[in-house]
């Protein structure tokens, strides 16, 4: 709930500063790795943006992959169930690096102007 | 119909992170060690603050911002062991945030503390995210959970630059192994620093407060 709060001040800023006055789309970008499980973040979004521009708005979540690089053979890949583990080299023991997978970004919004009749 | 299509890409957390930043630069100004203690509901932390303030006891002053979704018991429980600690109550949400920090702070002479704590909401996943201004996360795992956590949990165990595994005295009746925990601990976080601790026994405890003391003697930079 605090997320989609804090999606929500983000989207009626940028409508403030840009003039939208009915947004349809918001693109947010959310890590597989972050504390976020999209079908939560959109009923939430439902609840705290009802009486607001947004509260009509699409809510289009991009799940980003948890990519690792391996700091063995270098390699980068994208993570399948376990986070220590290198597809190639097995158990890698000094830690592999994350390179993607924490993301939590309000990417575009996408809405219409105040003479639109909207 | 004039469409309006806007590039955004702000970080989310944003609100977030600028408190953090700001709690830090208090914290620092202060020169006071803050950690942010995070683990399940029921693996100890506030059992393990208790230890803690009794070791500390006579050499560094501690005080603790408790986080619970209800009800002042930790707090009390903190202040008969002479600790100033004041309660925030997030009346449902599962984390703390750097807001809340802030508020709390105001309730809190910070002018004797050496070594803050926060005490976060009971709960191994979202706490994760929410970056308080603290200089150390640790995180407690009871060897009750058992030894699949850092596999389930793997953000947590990433993010936490101490963990300390409690309740080593129950071994003997949980399958549980506390070997295994390191492992997959140190494969998820090279550099994590673990220390085996039972609040029951004592066990371990020692460990703990000798880094904990170093570690608030390093930040004063005494050392």
């Amino acid at each position: 709930m605090a997320i989609a709060q804090s999606v929500l001040d983000i989207v009626l800023d940028e409508c403030r500063r840009h003039g939208i006055a009915t947004v349809d789309r918001i693109a947010v970008q959310v890590g597989a790795l972050a504390a976020v499980v999209p079908d939560a973040l959109t009923f939430c979004f439902q609840v705290v943006a009802q009486g607001t521009p947004a509260e009509k708005a699409v809510l289009d979540i991009e799940t980003v992959p948890v990519v690792l690089r391996c700091p063995l053979c270098g390699e980068l890949f994208e993570m399948e169930d376990r986070m220590d583990v290198c597809p190639q080299c097995g158990p890698v023991v000094s830690g592999l690096s994350l390179i993607s997978g924490r993301e939590m970004t309000v990417m575009s919004i996408e809405g219409r102007g105040k003479d639109d009749g909207a | 119909m004039t469409e309006i299509k806007v590039p955004v890409i702000r970080n989310i957390l944003e609100v977030n992170e600028r408190l953090a930043r700001e709690n830090r630069k208090l914290f620092d100004e202060k020169k006071i060690l803050v950690l942010n203690l995070m683990s399940s509901p029921g693996a100890g932390k506030t059992s393990v603050l208790e230890r803690t303030a009794e070791a500390l006891r006579g050499r560094y002053t501690m005080a603790v911002i408790e986080g619970d979704i209800q009800s002042s018991y930790d707090a009390e429980r903190l202040q008969r062991k002479g600790v100033q600690a004041v309660q925030i109550n997030t009346d449902g949400a599962c984390h703390l945030d750097g807001n809340m920090i802030r508020t709390a702070m105001e309730n809190l002479d910070l002018d004797p503390v050496d070594v803050l704590v926060i005490e976060n909401v009971g709960n191994l996943v979202c706490p994760a995210e929410f970056n308080l201004g603290e200089h150390e996360k640790v995180m407690i795992l009871s060897v009750a959970e058992g030894d699949d956590k850092p596999l389930k949990y793997p953000l947590m165990f990433q993010i936490s630059s101490v963990l300390l595994v409690n309740k080593v005295d129950l071994l003997p009746y949980v399958d549980c192994d506390v070997n295994a925990i390191h492992e997959r601990a140190r494969h998820l976080n090279p550099t994590q620093k673990i220390f085996n601790i039972s609040c029951r026994t004592g066990e371990g405890l020692e460990a703990w407060t000798a880094w904990l003391e170093a570690r608030i003697r390093e930040h004063k930079g005494l050392s």
